[in-house]
Parts: structure tokens; C-alpha cells; sequence
């Protein structure tokens, strides 16, 4: 028994690599021929997002800890390397911007984002740490569900209005620009960078799938798993949960830096608008969409999702805001596992359902319909 | 100085007046229902649109009427808000109960809607909506008593939804190409309600010391509802109701309490309370369809800190915060401390935060600090049901 089921593990797992190997090739030799490059920059910006849905998945998914404001560790990753990338272009000098407001000296925390190295371990610490810290400040006091929702959601609104009234620490609302700055010489915003940054995120959103594969497998995903379904069963068992909620929140938060520095460097830039309540929400429903606590799902709701909002504001513009709300509304009364949920506990007895077929028993709700009493009954008649 | 503070103080409690009739109608929803209703804000936009529309009609009625518009709209606020709230409840929140976060996520999407929907309402909207409400329930009744489809009811109301949405759009979009039944009511743009003449004065104590009339009318209309609040929770037969529910649901069920009128009474009361401090606030700026989102997430600040399902704390709470954040972010501190070398990055810090934006950044650094020795706010509930 034992060795069967092993055995259907395994293959299960090598169809899931396969298939994942197989999206990976596709989108980085099929999907350049076949899109536009317009389409295909919209589709690494909806790649660079779906990264950002695996780590919401994995608190909420999984840990069951609903956060409003991943956009804060969104942002900050952006921020970290749109601060690399403005330094780089001003060379010794400081970015422009600091003449506008007469700032003559570079503030002290951008004197790290001199170097390359530096800033992409600081694109995932960074937010990561923060996460990590303003997570222990709150399920220390075993502050959670709703609660944990609306603080998260209050921090945000907090880094928001932080971000956005410094202009002579970060430049305020308007944010830093990173189309004209140089990467490695070249300009960011030329076709071929943005390829570049393109091929990057098929890449960090297949090492994020792999990662968050590894962490919901195995005893750490079934704690997870436990925190979410009964914290204080778990408890009682002899764990700390808030020590693994601080984990998986700070992990998250890492996911989303990533995702953040990947999602600005192709939008042409970041400003305090990507820490705005509804994106954060956003993050939440992509997921939902997709399906939560199953990792394809997220990266098939953020995608599906974001795909939609675009084909759908380009037509009709007012519409976007009703179809998304509406959307927020049947995922969570209708369709409460997700399109990959949905499917696979129950998209066929839901299509039968609605087309009035009667399923096939193996019990029989009225004895008169059991074969075998039919049998019986033919028997007893012919006599 | 002593004229400053006192200054400094009654802004601090308008503000707080203001932070606190926002939060009352989210505080007995929350703490009572323990239901999270994002779409709060928007609630109190419609009041805020109802008082715009109010103060249009008494425009027509010449000039001695204008100045008693508020008399009239704050019960319509009220109203509105309400129905809309009821409805709600019924359609959606009903569905939902026992599952926060989702409730969370589904009245954030209403938000959405509500927030587009007077953007882009207009007649032939108006008639559109209308025309799908009256044939998708007209049809859904005429089918389920005309004719018995068994297992295929679902597949029939379907169709019936389907239907009678494209018959509706349909209509709604060739009902749009007349520019007068196309014509926005509201627009995106901000509306500008103007308060009453005698709400635009101030009353001056001293020389020096006067308190905007407003502002007074907004702290007394705030503890007009708070008593009345009090009043409806502890003295009505409803209230012991809704009391009774809050303890212990199904207890309250087997007694012949009728949860669900209850559940659908609490929460038109709190959607109507937050259409009243929509009304309050277009007396101190312009109505638009963003309105609601500027309050909700100090209003559930105070929620928070006040603890859930005690009043009291809410009061406490929101009176706090107002006075702390005014003190902040207007620079009052500053000018308060004394210059000296010895405190210069006391100082320092405090002009680094004199703004109001800023200010909600250390407001939140202080409340974070707070829910560290006190996690369940200042009044928490006592007993072994406080679990959330």
C-alpha cells in the first residue's frame, strides 16, 4: 500500500516539474514570437505580479493570514532598486530630483545602494526583515484574523503616507523614474533590457514556485496548514505558532520585494501609488480567483485576472471598476475554492447538477431501485 | 499660550467628534455582529450625496428654506443608508456570517461598486438596473409558481439571470444614446455642499478664542447619536435582543429571538449611522466619490484601540487619537516645548512629524506600541468567548 501510494507521489511530482519545465520554455521561446512586444511587456509585468500572488498565498493560502498591505514589501523592493538604478545614472553626483527641493547631500540610507550586490540582497532582505519584524510586533500578542487584516492595512496607509510626503528623502509622489536610467550600461527602458527583465521574472517566479512548492510540502507546510485550521490545537501541541507566522510572513515579504523590484523596472518606474489600499487588495483576489492553497492558482488568478483588467479598461474604462467588484463578490460567495479548486472538487457534479442529470449511485437511496431487490422482486413475480 | 492649548484641544476633540461618528455605526457592526464592512465609507459617501441632493431640492424652495436643508437631510441620510445597508445585508453579508475575512473581501467589492456607481449613475442607467431587477425577480417568481422543473430550477433561474441582464444592458445603452438620459447625475468630479448660514459663523468666547460653528454642531450631533445608540442598545426591547445575540447566538435562537431580523436590524443601524456622519462631514469639505476611504482606516483605528463591543472604548479611543494627531500634526507641540539646547532633537523630531500625513505615521507607531501591553484595546471583553 504503501509503496503504491509512494509511487503515485513520485509521478505526481515529476508531471508537475514536467509541466512546469514545459511553461517555463514556452514563455521564454514561444510567447516572444508569438505576442507583440507591447503584449509581451504586459505579460512580464503580470508574471512579475503573479510572484508577488505566490507569497499572498502562502500566508493566506496556507496560514490562513489575511495581510492588506503587501504592497508595502512590494514597493519597498521597488524603491530599493529604482534607488540603485537612479544612483547609477547620476554617477558621483545625486540624483536630479534632490535639486528640486535643494537637497545637496545623498540621504544616509541611500549611501548602500551604491553597489549592484548590495541592493539585490536588499531587494529581498529588506522588505523581508520589515515583514519579519512588524510581524513579530503582532502575533507576539497573538493578535489575529480580522485584527491582523485591518492593522496590515493601517501599516499600509502609514508607509503610503511616508512615502508619499518626503520629497527630499524619496521624492514623494512623484516617485522615482527608472526608464532613462543605465543598468550594466544600457539603457533600462530600451527593448532590449526589457527583455532582459522579462526573461529575469520567468526565471524568479519559477525559483518562487519551487520555493514556496518546498515549504508547503512536508512538516512545515502541514504547520502551516495546522495554524490555519486551529491555532490553538497546534498550540497545545507543544508549538509556537507565532514563531512560524513571523517566518512565513517575512518569506512572503521577500517574495513580494522580488516581485516589486521586477513589476518597476518594467513599468517604467515606482511611486507611493503601488502602497495604495485597493492594489494590495488586488493581491488578495488574484489568488482567490485562482484558488487558494494550491500554488497554480495563484499564478493562473493573478495572470487571468490582470489579463482581464487590461483587455477590459482598454474597451470600456467605467466598466472595469463594476466587473472587479463584482468579481471580489462571486469569488467569495460563488466560488469559494477558486477556478483551480472548483475544478478539481466540483466542476463535474456542479455541471450535472445544473443540467439536471442524475449522478450514479453506489448506494441506492430507495431500496426499491437496488438491483439486486429488483432482481428479487422479477424472481418472486415469475413464480 | 493657555488660549493655545484650549485651541489646540477643541480641534482636537472636533476631530475626534468627527473620527468617533464614523466609527460608531462600524464599531456595534463589528463588535456586535463581528461582520468587517469596508463598504462603511461608502455608506456614508451615499449619506454624504443624499445631504447634496437634500440641499439641491431646498434650493427650490427659495431662500428661508436653505438654511434648515440639514434638518431634513440627516434623516434622509439616515434612511438611505439604511435601506441600502439592509439590502446589503440580505443579499450578501447574510451568506457569509462566521467567515470574516471573506465578509471582508465581499464588502470591499461592494465598495467598488458603490463607488463607480455614482460616478456613472445616470437615468438611463437608473431605468436599466430597473428593467433587470423587475424581470429577473418577476421572472423567478413567475417560474417557480408556474411551472415545477425539479433538478433543472438552477439551470431555469440561470437562464433567467442571463436574460433579463442582457435584455437590461441592452436597453440601458440605447437608452445612452440620449444625451439627456446619458447625462451623469453626479460625475467623478467632487460636489460642493454648502452648509447653512447659521452653521458658517463662529462663536467667539474671548478675543482671542473662538470655536467654528461647525465644528460645534458636528460634537453635538456626535453625542446626539451616541446617546441615542445607548439608549436604543440598553433600553429598547430590540437592543436586549440584539444584547442577547451578541452573547450567545444560538441560546438567543432557542429562546424564540429571531436572529436573522436581528442580524439585519444591526446592521441597517450601523449603515445608518455611517449615513448620518456622511451627512456631518459635508460641512467640513466636498463631496466626492473617494469620501468614504479618507475615514475608514482611522475609524477602524479606533475601533481597534477602543477594544471591540464596548462603546465606552470607542469614545475614549477616538476622543485620543483626535486630540493626539491635531496636537502632532498641527505643530502645537512644537510651539509648546520649551528652546533649549538640551532638547533640540526633541524638537527636531517633533517638526519631522508637524504634518498632517506625518502625524498619522507616528499616530500608528503609537498604537502598534500600545497594543503591545494592552493586544485587546482599552476595554476588552472579559470572559471565555473572546476569541476572534
Amino acid at each position: 500500500m504503501i509503496t503504491t501510494k509512494s509511487v503515485g507521489k513520485k509521478r505526481r511530482r515529476t508531471l508537475e516539474a514536467g509541466i512546469v519545465i514545459g511553461l517555463i520554455l514556452f514563455l521564454l521561446f514561444i510567447a516572444p514570437l508569438l505576442l507583440t512586444d507591447f503584449r509581451l511587456g504586459l505579460l512580464g509585468r503580470f508574471l512579475a505580479l503573479a510572484i508577488v500572488a505566490l507569497g499572498v498565498d502562502l500566508i493566506w493560502g496556507y496560514t490562513g493570514l489575511l495581510s492588506l498591505g503587501q504592497g508595502i514589501f512590494f514597493a519597498l523592493g521597488g524603491y530599493a532598486f529604482a534607488m540603485h538604478l537612479q544612483l547609477n545614472l547620476a554617477g558621483d553626483g545625486i540624483p536630479e530630483f534632490f535639486g528640486l527641493y535643494g537637497v545637496s547631500e545623498l540621504p544616509w540610507f541611500w549611501q548602500p545602494f551604491y553597489s549592484l550586490p548590495v541592493t539585490l540582497i536588499a531587494i529581498v532582505v529588506l522588505p523581508g526583515i520589515v515583514a519579519g519584524l512588524l510581524g513579530y510586533l503582532v502575533f507576539r500578542n497573538r493578535i489575529r484574523g480580522v485584527y491582523f487584516s485591518i492593522l496590515t492595512q493601517a501599516m499600509l496607509v502609514v508607509f503610503f503616507n511616508f512615502f508619499n510626503g518626503q520629497q527630499k528623502l524619496i521624492n514623494g509622489t512623484n516617485g522615482l523614474t527608472t526608464d532613462t536610467t543605465l543598468l550594466f550600461g544600457q539603457q533600462v527602458g530600451s527593448d532590449r533590457m526589457q527583455f532582459v527583465f522579462y526573461v529575469a521574472t520567468v526565471i524568479v517566479l519559477a525559483l518562487t514556485y519551487g520555493l514556496c512548492r518546498w515549504l508547503t510540502r512536508g512538516r512545515f507546510g502541514r504547520l502551516l496548514i495546522a495554524i490555519r485550521d486551529d491555532e490553538n490545537r497546534l498550540r497545545f501541541s507543544g508549538y509556537n505558532p507565532a514563531m512560524f507566522k513571523v517566518l512565513v510572513f517575512a518569506v512572503a515579504g521577500g517574495i513580494a520585494g522580488a516581485a516589486g523590484a521586477l513589476y518597476t523596472v518594467q513599468s517604467s518606474g515606482i511611486t507611493p501609488q503601488y502602497m495604495s489600499v485597493a492594489f494590495s487588495i488586488e493581491m488578495v483576489i488574484w489568488v482567490a480567483v485562482g484558488g487558494r492553497a494550491t500554488l497554480g492558482g495563484a499564478v493562473l488568478g493573478a495572470l487571468v485576472v490582470n489579463w482581464a483588467q487590461a483587455l477590459l479598461s482598454e474597451q470600456f474604462p467605467e466598466v472595469w471598476l463594476f466587473f472587479q467588484g463584482a468579481l471580489f463578490l462571486l469569488v467569495v460567495t460563488v466560488l469559494p475554492k477558486g477556478i483551480v479548486g472548483w475544478f478539481r472538487d466540483d466542476a463535474v457534479r456542479q455541471i450535472r447538477d445544473l443540467l439536471g442529470i442524475q449522478p450514479q449511485l453506489n448506494t441506492y437511496p430507495d431500496l426499491e431501485l437496488d438491483p439486486d431487490v429488483k432482481r428479487e422482486q422479477r424472481e418472486l413475480a415469475g413464480k | 499660550m493657555l488660549d493655545g492649548l484650549i485651541n489646540g484641544i477643541f480641534n482636537g476633540i472636533s476631530i475626534g467628534a468627527v473620527l468617533l461618528i464614523v466609527a460608531l455605526g462600524l464599531a456595534i457592526v463589528f463588535g456586535l455582529m463581528g461582520v468587517i464592512n469596508l463598504a462603511h465609507g461608502e455608506l456614508m459617501m451615499l449619506g454624504a450625496y443624499t445631504t447634496y441632493v437634500v440641499q439641491n431640492g431646498f434650493k427650490s424652495f427659495g431662500d428661508g428654506a436653505q438654511d434648515f436643508y440639514i434638518l431634513a437631510a440627516l434623516p434622509l441620510s439616515f434612511l438611505v443608508a439604511a435601506l441600502v445597508g439592509l439590502a446589503l445585508e440580505r443579499s450578501v453579508i447574510r451568506l457569509l456570517y462566521g467567515r470574516p475575512l471573506e465578509t471582508l473581501l465581499a464588502t470591499w467589492g461592494v465598495s467598488l461598486i458603490l463607488q463607480q456607481f455614482v460616478r456613472s449613475v445616470s437615468w438611463a442607467m437608473t431605468f436599466g438596473l430597473l428593467v433587470v431587477c423587475l424581470l429577473l425577480f418577476g421572472g423567478r417568481a413567475a417560474l417557480s409558481k408556474l411551472a415545477n422543473l425539479g433538478p433543472r430550477q438552477k439551470l431555469a433561474n440561470f437562464v433567467v439571470l442571463v436574460l433579463s441582464a442582457g435584455i437590461g444592458v441592452t436597453l440601458g445603452r440605447s437608452l445612452n444614446g440620449n444625451d439627456a438620459l446619458a447625462k451623469p447625475w453626479f460625475s467623478a468630479r467632487n460636489v460642493d455642499v454648502t452648509a447653512p448660514s447659521w452653521l458658517q459663523d463662529s462663536i467667539s468666547v474671548t478675543d482671542t478664542l473662538s470655536f467654528p460653528a461647525a465644528r460645534l454642531f458636528i460634537i453635538a450631533l456626535t453625542i446626539i447619536c451616541l446617546v441615542g445608540t445607548f439608549w436604543f442598545l440598553n433600553k429598547s426591547a430590540w437592543g436586549l435582543r440584539i444584547r442577547a445575540v451578541t452573547q450567545n447566538r444560538d441560546m438567543s435562537a432557542c429562546l424564540g429571538i429571531p436572529t436573522k431580523r436581528v442580524d439585519a436590524l444591526t446592521f441597517a443601524l450601523g449603515s445608518g449611522l455611517a449615513g448620518i456622519a456622511g451627512c456631518a462631514v459635508t460641512l467640513l469639505g466636498s463631496v466626492g466619490p473617494n469620501l468614504g476611504s479618507n475615514y475608514i482606516v482611522d475609524a477602524f483605528m479606533v475601533v481597534v484601540v477602543g477594544g471591540v463591543g464596548k462603546l465606552v472604548g470607542s469614545i475614549v479611543a477616538a476622543l485620543i487619537i483626535g486630540i493626539v494627531s491635531y496636537i502632532l500634526g498641527s505643530g502645537t507641540l512644537v510651539l509648546m516645548l520649551p528652546s533649549s539646547e538640551a532638547i533640540q532633537p526633541l524638537i527636531d523630531t517633533a517638526t519631522f512629524f508637524a504634518t498632517t500625513s506625518m502625524a498619522k505615521v507616528l499616530v500608528f507607531a503609537l498604537i502598534i506600541a500600545f497594543l503591545q501591553v494592552k493586544p485587546a484595546g482599552l476595554f476588552p471583553q472579559k470572559g471565555r468567548s473572546v476569541e476572534v
